[in-house]
């Protein structure tokens, strides 16, 4: 599997269109950004996808207040010898073959809203705090890769030189590796005995392993470009403006270029969300993401795909659920990458 | 261009030291614990995992250590101590089913993705482009081991239709061969027609406002022409070497959970199975073996390119 | 002026497109003729309409948002209103055009000869032979050495002096009867303009071709043309002969244009004359004439747009839109030294 190749994260730059038409007098003082959002406002397919996302984000949130006080379990608990009352019928959770009960919706009280799962586990549950899981480590892992890729992207662009042809040579390295494998190998490397770096122990189960091999992975997808935009950045005459005043190198980096790159980040950020979500569902998937019992929805696929023939919905509902949050991610990011693109719809020539 | 040449495989082969390097790190050097007792897995007896210590040098120093690890994987007589098998042989036989699947996968999304991505292009704003952007979209957002496992449980379980996982050799039953590998290659190709449709598209919009597409129109020639000697031609220049990167990726093994879900006994179903029982030769010698694949794909594609685009040649 | 009907009628043309904020008029009521054999320039600064002016005569402007009013008459038909298929006739066989940056204008993957031959196999029934012998024919006519061996380069291992003579070679390859050059000369060397420039007019000399030649440059013009239309923000603001122009010019923008062209037989100005201001906003131009806002001799009428006349007896041809009467402006005109140029009234010195 090949993630979104460089090529889709191009680079955004922002600018001269917009000057164009601040000229006019009623758009005076009306910056680039203030532009985007009115654009973005005009787009009401990425804007619905937009708060879609931020609905799941809601439902993920309210995973503990259903899991206490709806469903009244937890995602581990196994229900297996329980017994729901149907109307009048009496149903085991767990028939005496293995089948688990399908979606109750609301007729046991919210108890087993979509079904259990073979190990008697409630779905519903485990598929909110399933999104948690997701969700925490998709967002904690773009934020890694955005910082890290910000960071090196400045350092490689703009000092040149030696720091530059390490640091090129290195992200040259890491893009021979196709993602997936380089995450299963670190995944599995890491989930058997833990890391171990100076002070700082983490243990084999815990989510800081997948966010961290996630957030690294990417980092190496979102510098190139941004590299790219530095580089082109640094030639131009207000960094040579920032330095004839005696500006220092980093406070070039940071305070001129970095809120240039700005827009190229904004419009990445919800793009690496969602190819780290998707990432962390091979990896968990492969065994070298999230370890069960903790739920995530990589994991209750894989764990719905052992049990398909029996139970299709233990796979259908958490992979649905995944879609809609990458595919909202998708088009919402594709919606901001319109807004704060320059060239309009119609291209009048200059003459 | 023989000059290019040499130096995109000198480049390569400093790469592949690199990248062994960094293989042997990740597996021997990064973890935490004691490396002899991971690689023994699940047949750790004290006596293997002496053996082990001895014969990969990990009583000695760390270069000592690359170099046995080095030697194994490359001399073909690295062993799996799980599985007690030859980890060589084991990847010679199930490098068929990957090839099968990375051919037939690549040429299927390849075409559909150009004829998709040319529509979406020549109709960009209107309904039908953004109906199959969002299509391509969902493509993209879909794990593939999770359309795989649908297809194969509705299409090959229930329905009965295509057989439910597994593998023919070609040359044993053609037929047979194709039959089982469809629902693969459909699963796999969902996720990158998503990908390449749009890279069509975007590359052929950016073409065509390009100046000498607006030559070729004022010298007289019909729509057709130019579309397909003038954009088309340079449009895909950019797409075709990520074409070849990808395909590259996929014969290394890339195509993991592919592989797993549908059962294909292929090089990545090697390795996600050997990662699922810990069992560490296998997984070094198929991260290496992919990197290699992806390397040299990328070499591959950078000559491929200078030969598409006569002004890199001068490079 | 020619007594023979004219090759290319142009009456009202006006093109405007549809934008996400608002409407703009790029082209506003232009109208001109163009003779067998005359060359013609259109001049003005960027966002005049210039461009779009010659390439909407080509069709190359068409598209979903564009909007034409007018007509284009060429021969027998309106190139307005023509379907695709009749311009794809008359494009590169009867009307060629060359573009302004010749580092792009060519197809980077294809060789220059066969980007010609493909030209003439569009328009002619003739072998590839036949084909590549006359581009090897007109490469060496357009001044490339060793046109046998250049025929099979690629554009990149070309200069861009090399390339522009390529693409005029491409041009004429069908010989149309009129070549349309927008901007030739402005992306290459002084040196190199001069010799398009030259090549441009024995070429006219030799094949009867009429040359509509795009420019913001009046020194380009002087060399070459034979009338001149001024354009300012999408309208003709004069228009005339070469002598007319340059020796009585009737519009303050043409005044401000003569009189910023730097000249070695004059004194060295204090500073650079220019015009100050900018061009207006097409998507909301200025009420009346459009140069209102930068014109120091404005007064109140010019809140109406001056219609395009010709304001002088023995001049018919020599029109301009401006409301000053013609004493006014041959007085007005001087800012002294005899040059001519854009000045406020009161700052002319004496």
């Amino acid at each position: 599997m090949a993630i979104e190749p460089a090529s889709e994260l191009s680079s955004v730059e922002g600018g001269t269109g917009f000057e164009a038409v601040a000229e006019r007098e009623h758009a005076v003082g009306v910056g680039p950004w203030r532009l985007a959002g009115r654009r973005l406002r005009r787009n009401k397919v990425a804007l619905a996808f937009g708060v879609l996302f931020l609905l799941l984000v809601a439902l993920a949130l309210a995973a503990p207040i259903w899991a206490n006080d709806v469903a009244h379990t937890t995602t581990s608990a196994n229900h297996l010898t329980e017994i729901l009352h149907e109307g009048n019928k009496q149903v085991y959770v767990v028939s005496l073959s293995g089948v688990p009960v399908g979606p109750q919706w609301f007729a046991a009280g919210g108890k087993f809203f979509l079904g259990a799962d073979d190990n008697g586990r409630d779905v519903m549950v485990r598929l909110l705090y399933g999104a948690r899981t997701s969700l925490e480590i998709g967002i904690a892992a773009a934020i890694i890769t955005t910082v890290l890729a910000v960071i090196v992207a400045l350092f490689a662009g703009y000092m040149r030189g030696i720091t530059d042809t390490i640091l090129s040579r290195i992200m040259d390295i890491m893009w021979a590796f196709p993602v997936v494998i380089l995450g299963v190998a670190l995944g599995t490397a890491l989930s058997i005995g833990g890391l171990k770096v100076g002070p700082v122990t983490l243990q084999s189960g815990s989510i800081a392993i997948p966010i961290l091999i996630i957030g690294f992975v990417y980092v190496v997808y979102m510098a190139r470009p941004l590299r790219g935009q530095v580089l082109s950045m640094r030639e131009k005459e207000f960094i040579e403006a920032a330095r004839a005043q005696g500006m220092g190198s980093f406070r070039i980096m940071f305070t001129e270029i970095l809120p240039n790159l700005a827009s190229t980040i904004v419009v990445f950020f919800p793009l690496a969300i969602a190819n780290a979500i998707l990432l962390e569902a091979y990896l968990s998937f492969l065994g070298a993401g999230v370890q069960p019992p903790t739920p995530s929805w990589g994991e209750m696929i894989s764990e719905g795909i052992d049990r398909i023939t029996t139970a299709p919905h233990l796979t259908i509902v958490p992979g649905l659920m995944l879609v809609l949050t990458v595919l909202a991610l998708n088009i919402f990011g594709e919606g901001v990458r319109d807004a704060l693109d320059p060239r309009s719809k119609v291209r009048i020539s200059d003459n | 261009m023989l000059r290019f040449i040499i130096r995109r495989v000198i480049g390569m082969i400093a790469v592949l030291f690199a990248i062994s390097v960094i293989t042997f790190a990740i597996f021997n050097v990064i973890p935490n614990g004691d490396p002899a007792f991971r690689l023994a897995g699940h047949s750790a007896t004290p006596a293997t995992i002496a053996t082990i210590r001895h014969e990969w040098g990990f009583d000695k120093p760390v270069y000592v250590q690359y170099e046995k690890t080095m030697e194994k994987i490359f001399s073909g007589t690295l062993i799996s101590y799980s599985t007690q098998t030859n980890v060589d042989t084991e990847i010679r036989h199930d490098i068929w089913p990957t090839i099968s699947l990375a051919v037939g996968a690549a040429l299927l999304w390849m075409f559909f993705a150009i004829c998709l991505g040319m529509y979406s292009a020549l109709k960009a704003g209107k309904i039908s482009d953004r109906f199959l952007t969002v299509l391509a979209l969902i493509g993209i957002s879909m794990p593939v081991f999770w359309v795989g496992a649908l297809l194969s449980y509705y299409l090959g379980f229930k329905a009965g239709i295509f057989p439910n996982g597994g593998y023919t050799s070609l040359t044993s039953n053609p037929v047979q061969w194709a039959w089982h590998l469809i629902l693969p290659w459909t699963a796999l190709s969902i996720l990158f027609i998503g990908v390449y449709s749009r890279l069509v598209r975007s590359s052929i919009l950016d073409t065509i406002n390009e100046d000498f597409v607006r030559t070729a129109r004022s010298k007289g020639l019909g729509q057709r022409q130019v579309l397909l000697k003038h954009v088309l031609r340079n449009s895909l220049i950019p797409v075709i070497s990520l074409w070849g990167l990808d395909f590259g990726a996929i014969i290394g093994g890339g195509a993991i959970v592919t592989e797993s879900v549908f059962n294909l006994g292929g090089v990545g179903q090697y390795a996600a199975n050997s990662i699922q029982s810990l069992d560490v030769p296998p997984v070094m010698a198929l991260t290496i073996f992919i990197a290699f694949f992806v390397v040299l794909f990328n070499t591959i594609v950078d000559i491929m390119y200078a030969w598409l685009d006569p002004r890199i040649r001068l490079a | 002026m020619s007594s023979t009907r004219p090759l290319l009628s142009v009456k009202d043309l006006s093109v405007s497109f549809a934008t996400e904020d608002g409407t703009v008029r790029a082209v506003d009521g232009v109208s001109y003729t163009l003779a067998p054999r005359e060359i013609l320039a259109i001049v003005g600064e960027s966002g005049s309409g210039k461009s779009v002016t010659v390439m909407s005569l080509m069709g190359l402007t068409r598209g979903v948002n564009a909007r034409f009013g007018g007509s284009a008459v060429f021969g027998s038909t309106d190139l307005l209103t023509a379907t695709e298929e009749q311009l794809e006739r008359v494009r590169g066989n009867d009307i060629a055009m060359i573009f302004q940056d010749p580092m792009t204008s060519l197809d980077p993957v294809y060789k220059i000869g066969d980007q010609i031959v493909e030209q003439i196999r569009a328009h002619e029934n003739v072998s590839k032979a036949v084909a590549r012998d006359r581009t090897i024919a007109l490469l060496d006519e357009v001044g490339i050495p060793r046109a046998r061996e250049r025929v099979d380069s690629y554009p990149h291992e070309l200069s861009g002096g090399m390339r522009q003579r390529v693409m005029i070679a491409m041009a004429l390859s069908c010989n149309p009867s009129i070549l349309i050059a927008d901007e030739p000369t402005t992306a290459l060397d002084v040196t190199i303009q001069a010799q398009i420039l030259e090549r441009i007019k024995q070429l006219r000399d030799a094949t009867d071709t009429a040359v509509i030649i795009v420019t913001h440059d009046l020194g380009v013009v002087a060399d070459i043309a034979d009338r001149i239309v001024v354009m300012y923000a999408g309208r003709i603001v004069e228009q005339g002969t070469v002598d007319e122009i340059f020796y009585d010019p009737q519009h303050p923008y043409t005044w401000g244009l003569l009189g910023s062209i730097t000249r070695l037989d004059r004194e060295r100005p204090r500073r650079l004359p220019s015009i100050p201001g900018a061009p207006p906003s097409l998507l909301d131009p200025p009420k009346g004439c459009h140069f209102r806002p930068r014109c120091p001799h404005e007064f109140a009428k010019c809140t109406d747009v001056p219609p395009l006349e010709a304001h002088i007896g023995e001049a018919p041809g020599h029109l301009d839109r401006c409301w000053l009467s013609t004493e006014e402006k041959r007085v007005r005109r001087e800012v002294g030294d005899g040059q001519i140029g854009l000045a406020r009234p009161q700052e002319a010195p004496a």
